[in-house]
């Protein structure tokens, strides 16, 4: 951020001359850095490294003026959430910290500033700078909400209706009577699933709400950080985490090699009611079936009721999806509008297969819905193909956003950089 | 489209889950009597073949972990210190403890299926790979922890 001065301007003129035509016609356009802050992109685009944060940079939020809020897992100097000004060169500097808890979740909408602990729900009021006029006095709309350690981040998203929707993963890989132990069985209806293992939906303009005031919306997810609402067909959109350890658990069943591959990580498209069926099924991505958990009698083979709801896209395993976002901008070229990214934050759970991931896909939609092949759109989080194999990324893909402009802004809780992507071309 | 796939899928699944299943047997081998000082090379590789069986997946091939998730093995206090302690989470299994000062949200599961041998061998080996060294843990010091461990 020292040399924040010089590096643009020499870029701005190096910029100057290949875009000449166009700014002689548009509005400026943001340069991305030389290297494109090291990311692989499709052709046109750019990137640029916005801020280093040097924390770990969960999920963010870009208010209508371009200020950007970053949710940290864990507060850094006592700040949990970190306020980024935005600079003219379309980068931005740390300006203020506030919330003293670690935690995931982050949305702006409507005026307002929602943030998540591990347990809480939070609300900020903005002004009509896009400034928090009230950091220390949060009101808190939900509390009591289950943290057990594992899986404990709370995601949250708005609808268009005054809802927010809150994720409570489940503690737990797969329900077994003792978590993540060979050959353990699942538990008889996995009583998990009363308290988490789903989407909660509250109000998002009152406070003081608990487990008791708020609906079940969706269940048998095991644990969703990545969710959207996507304005096109009025639907929330998550993305799971498939459950681990097929081998581990069940050699006998599954191999190494078995268990890398499976299960698929899952886009799910939610209506209120939906069970998606963890822990008693997994999707197999390769064959499109969904299969009889292990825990609860399966043989990798016998297929689960087909009760549950079926996924709407399917992705390689163990990936982690830990964002999504609909893309409603129009800096991007028209195939990108209403189309979902995902930030895949890398996997761990194909060792000893190469890990895979670290990267931001995207998924295109058709009327609300997934259609045709997803693609690899920003690559090269990881720094080199041998480390992302190794699982020793630099930079994992956490969060995504998108500014008032339509950049595309994606968090990392590896180093805590925040990157934003641009398309220059016309 | 449902029909060919999962047929290969369920072959392939039959032909490589049983030599899989067999080569959890534990294969023979002279009973541990090693010099106090000297670590032999057998009970390295004995270790060091039960850790990749077993620990691997969550631990990594590096030793160096999951960040956030599961914690490295490398000169952490759990691994180079008190050994009652280390052989009492492979009895016990682990959860909600800080490592070195970090939070780690995955679970240990209790690998008490491991025989006292294993456990010996795993953990004499962990405590000489990754750049840590230290001194053999002993089967009879497994067979301590355990009788008294029990939950
Ligand atoms: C399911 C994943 C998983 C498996 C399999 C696993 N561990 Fe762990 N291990 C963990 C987690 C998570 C912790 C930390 C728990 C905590 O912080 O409370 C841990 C903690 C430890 C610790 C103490 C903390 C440290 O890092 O020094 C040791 C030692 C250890 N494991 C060794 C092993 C060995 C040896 C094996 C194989 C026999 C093994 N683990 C298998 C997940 C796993």
């Amino acid at each position: 951020m020292k040399n924040s001065i010089t590096r643009p301007l020499l870029l701005t003129a190096a910029l100057a001359g290949s875009f000449s035509l166009y700014s002689l016609t548009s509005k400026p356009t943001v340069a991305p850095d030389a290297d494109n802050a090291g990311l692989k992109l499709p052709a046109g685009f750019g990137a640029l490294v916005v801020a280093e944060t040097g924390g770990r940079a969960r999920h963010l939020a870009v208010t209508p003026e371009g200020n950007i809020f970053v949710k940290l897992n864990r507060p850094k100097d006592g700040k949990g959430i970190l306020e980024l000004k935005p600079t003219a060169t379309g980068k931005a500097t740390v300006s203020n910290g506030f919330g003293s808890y670690g935690g995931t979740g982050i949305y702006a909408k409507g005026g307002y500033l929602y943030a998540s602990s591990d347990e809480d729900v939070y609300r900020y009021k903005l002004d009509a700078k896009g400034e928090v006029t009230n950091p220390t006095q949060p009101e808190k709309i939900v509390s009591g909400l289950l943290n057990r350690g594992e899986h404990e981040s709370k995601s949250i998203v708005l609808d268009n209706a005054g809802n927010i929707y809150v994720n409570v993963g489940a503690y737990s890989n797969s329900c077994q009577v003792k978590d993540r132990e060979k050959g353990s069985m699942g538990r008889p209806d996995c009583p998990i699933l009363d308290s988490a293992g789903g989407i909660w939906q509250f109000r998002a303009d009152k406070a003081g709400q608990t487990y008791g005031t708020g609906t079940r919306y969706a269940t048998g997810l095991r644990n969703v950080v990545g969710l959207d609402w996507n304005a096109q067909n009025n639907q929330l959109f998550v993305m799971q985490h498939g459950r681990d350890q097929l081998h581990d658990i069940f050699p006998a069943m599954y191999d190494t090699k078995q268990s890398a591959e499976q299960p698929a990580e899952c886009l799910y498209e939610i209506t209120k009611g939906a069970n998606a069926g963890w822990p008693f099924l997994y999707y197999n991505g390769l064959t499109h079936q969904k299969i009889l958990a292990p825990e609860y009698g399966g043989d990798g083979k016998k297929l689960a009721d087909p009760k549950y709801l079926e996924p709407a896209a399917a992705y390689p395993a163990h990936m982690a999806p830990d964002g999504l976002l609909f893309y409603t901008g129009t800096m991007f070229p028209a195939k990108y509008r209403n189309g979902a990214f995902i930030a895949f934050h890398g996997s761990w759970n194909r060792a000893p297969e190469p890990q895979k991931g670290y990267y931001v896909v995207f998924q295109p939609f058709k009327n609300g819905k997934p259609s045709g092949q997803w693609e690899v759109f920003a690559d090269n989080f990881a720094g080199s193909d041998a480390k992302a194999a190794a699982g020793r990324a630099d930079h994992k893909p956490c969060g995504l956003a998108q500014g008032p402009d339509g950049s595309l802004y994606v968090s990392d809780d590896k180093a805590g950089t925040i990157y934003r992507i641009v398309y220059n071309q016309k | 489209m449902f029909v060919k796939k999962p047929f290969v899928i369920l072959a392939l699944l039959a032909l490589t889950s049983a030599p899989a299943f067999a080569q959890k047997k534990p294969a023979a081998k002279a009973p541990a009597k090693k010099a106090v000082s000297g670590i032999s090379a057998a009970t390295l590789l004995q270790g060091k073949s039960i850790y990749t069986q077993y620990c691997l997946t969550c631990h990594q091939a590096d030793g160096l972990g999951v960040d956030g998730m599961n914690p490295p093995l490398a000169k952490t206090d759990y691994v180079l210190g008190d050994k009652t302690r280390l052989i009492g989470v492979l009895v016990n299994g682990l959860k909600g403890v800080d490592i070195n000062g970090e939070e780690y949200h995955g679970v240990m599961p209790s690998q008490a299926y491991l025989n006292d041998q294993q456990m010996a061998d795993v953990l004499t080996y962990v405590r000489n790979s990754f750049g840590n060294k230290a001194s053999a843990v002993t089967v009879s010091e497994v067979k301590t922890v355990r009788a008294t461990g029990k939950k």
